[in-house]
């Protein structure tokens, strides 16, 4: 497991390489959040017919860097009644985890016929990823369990009542929506059975044209723990529909509404950040992340690049398209949303895969020999399972709001109209 | 040479973090310490080869404990009038500070006893040969070395796994039973958020 270059002894030639791999991943992905900005208000102007920006630069391009030229030249106001320290430090908070996570990132390499992502640079063979850590993916679990601090010190440092409320929002929603995003993610780690990404990648990489798409995780979990992860996911940025943190009709601006200047930009450069490194490990979990045919007619290393963006473009607009298509959900259909649907959901997913996984391995052997058969009950009775866990399930919330709402001595006339509600 | 150094520096932000949990004025203040230290002994982790124990102390400790320490620091506020020259149980301190002492007796006295060196040390303390080191770890179906993750989920799923079911009963009762207890406090407490009420 790891890097092939750090295998036998570090030389000077490896520390430069970590270096530069490391500088090399900061500066894309700070040239993709820049352009990401750009990408999503030209987006969202042309689906509301407009235009968008146009004037610095060819199509705007630059608009995101003046925007960010003009922030650093306004003037920094702190609050008297905030807590000068952590109202300092929360920005920072936030960027942190958002830049790290990108780091277990594979946004190249070469993943055709035995190279499992390898190629050779200065020398040394390595992967085009700045770790490959032996627990991958875990570390943008516990990355994503932190971005967390930032926005919620950040409200609370403010010393006013809209960051505070709107920091309450973000903790327990990020709260709620780990345990989904968790347990997707365990559909992957169960198939995969690897938590390295760049063996993720490479068990999603096969040769020829045809041969990769199905082995691209999103078919082979089944496409369920996918969209469990996409609607998690975008809980977890915080982004539309799912903006409560911010919602600017309620709650002004929500945990930034008292930041200038910088530290606003910080944040909002945090925010694009998750949303571009969101991707790329949704990329790298079920989309086979760098592994992609060679078609010729470029360097065989560069197409790992190409394929890699190809499909982080398409989540970074599946992102803009969310946000300028969806209205923001209310809070308890956040809330409902996340520990009734979503969790269950995706716990009942994994036990299936788990099962099917019994079956293909001949531990659960009902109709002996038959492979096929097998996999086939076994898929029939777990969603049957399923079923009556879910009717179970649906008939303890029911009742449970009966209870409560008789335990006030309200009429239980209300649940009715309340289940759309 | 490159273990003591970071060693060095992990133990410091550690003991920074400690500190700081204790002397810190505003309780949001001591609960970023406590992240600190956490990560100090996360890094510890990583150097004992230890990646998956270093991870879980960031996710289970830092990301989703201290999380809600300051949820509840901040949705209750903080008793600011609240006197600290007060104990409410009396005798607390000097107990706190006996015992204190005699655990770390008991640390210090064990790691004196087992002597210098890791294995012996691990021996001396467990009664088992430490089996994270890199040299040790098994060989997966690729034949790469795996992980401590896998020598953990072998152990935890295999030997231990009535201690891991038991533990998952435990937790669901925990769970269950402060439901029961903020549920017993009685409805009139509670603010009627029940979508649909309104207008019912």
């Amino acid at each position: 497991m790891g890097d092939p270059y750090l295998a036998d002894g570090v030389v000077f030639a490896d520390v430069l390489l970590a270096i530069g791999k490391a500088v090399v991943a900061f500066v894309v992905l700070l040239v993709s959040v820049m352009l990401m900005v750009w990408f999503e208000r030209k987006v969202v102007s042309r689906l509301q017919n407009r235009i968008g920006p146009n004037i610095a630069g060819p199509f705007g391009l630059f608009q995101t860097l003046a925007d960010g030229i003009k922030l650093f030249f306004k003037e920094d106001i702190i609050p008297t009644r905030a807590d000068r320290f952590v109202f300092q430090l929360a920005p920072y908070l936030a960027l942190v985890p958002a830049f790290l996570t990108f780091a277990i990132v594979p946004i190249a390499g070469d993943f055709n016929g035995d190279n499992d992502g390898r190629v050779s640079m200065f020398g040394r063979e390595t992967f085009i990823q700045v770790a490959d850590l032996p627990v991958g993916i875990l570390f943008f679990l516990a990355m994503s369990s932190l971005a967390v601090y930032g926005i919620m010190l950040a409200g609370w440092s403010s010393g006013s009542k809209y960051p505070l409320l709107g920091s309450v929002r973000a903790s327990a929603q990020a709260i709620s929506y780990e345990a989904a995003l968790g347990l997707s993610l365990a559909s992957v780690l169960l198939v995969s059975g690897t938590l390295s990404t760049n063996r993720i990648v490479d068990l999603q990489a096969a040769d020829g044209f045809g041969g990769f798409i199905p082995n691209w995780n999103v078919i082979i979990t089944g496409f369920v723990p996918f969209v469990i992860f996409l609607i998690a996911g975008t809980a977890e940025l915080n982004r539309p529909p799912f903006d409560l943190v911010e919602a600017e009709q309620e709650i002004v601006g929500g945990f930034h509404t008292e930041y200038s200047s910088i530290r606003f930009a910080l944040f909002f450069l945090a925010e694009f950040m998750n949303v571009v490194t969101l991707s790329a490990i949704m990329v790298t979990l079920f989309f086979g992340g760098p592994a992609g045919p060679d078609l010729g007619f470029l360097p065989g290393w560069l197409w790992g690049f190409v394929w890699f963006f190809t499909k982080l473009l398409f989540f970074l607009f599946t992102f803009v398209w969310f946000r300028a298509t969806l209205p923001r959900l209310r809070y308890d259909q956040l809330m409902d949303l996340g520990w009734k649907v979503l969790i269950p959901l995706s716990l009942g997913w994994l036990l299936i895969l788990a099962a099917i996984r019994l079956a293909r391995n001949g531990q659960i052997d009902v109709v002996e020999g038959n492979e096929f058969a097998n996999i086939l009950l076994v898929i029939a009775v777990g969603i049957g399972i399923m079923l009556i866990a879910a009717i179970l399930l649906s008939m303890a919330i029911r009742t449970a709001r009966e209870t409560r709402l008789k335990e006030r001595g309200l009429v239980a006339v209300a649940v009715d109209g309340a289940e759309e509600g | 040479m490159i273990d003591l150094v970071v060693f060095l520096i992990s133990g410091a932000i550690v003991l920074g973090g400690a500190l700081g949990v204790i002397l810190a004025t505003h309780p949001v203040r001591a609960a970023l310490s406590l992240i600190a230290s956490f990560f100090g002994v996360a890094v510890l982790f990583v150097i004992q080869e230890a990646h998956f124990l270093a991870l879980v102390q960031v996710v289970v400790y830092a990301g989703a404990i201290v999380v809600l320490f300051l949820f509840v620091i901040m949705l209750l506020g903080v008793d600011s009038t609240e006197d600290l020259s007060i104990e409410p149980l009396a005798g607390q301190r000097g107990l706190a500070i006996g015992i204190g002492a005699v655990t770390l007796l008991l640390i210090l006295g064990g790691l004196f006893l087992s002597g210098p060196g890791g294995d012996d040390g691990a021996v001396a303390l467990t009664g088992q040969p430490s089996r994270t080191r890199a040299l040790d770890l098994p060989i997966d179906a690729d034949g790469r070395p795996g992980g401590d993750v896998d020598l953990l989920a072998d152990d935890l799923f295999s030997r231990n796994l009535l201690a891991v079911q038991a533990t998952a009963l435990l937790l669901t009762i925990a769970t269950v039973g402060a439901v029961v207890l903020v549920r017993n406090r009685g409805a009139e407490d509670l603010v009627v958020d029940e979508p649909g009420t309104a207008s019912g």
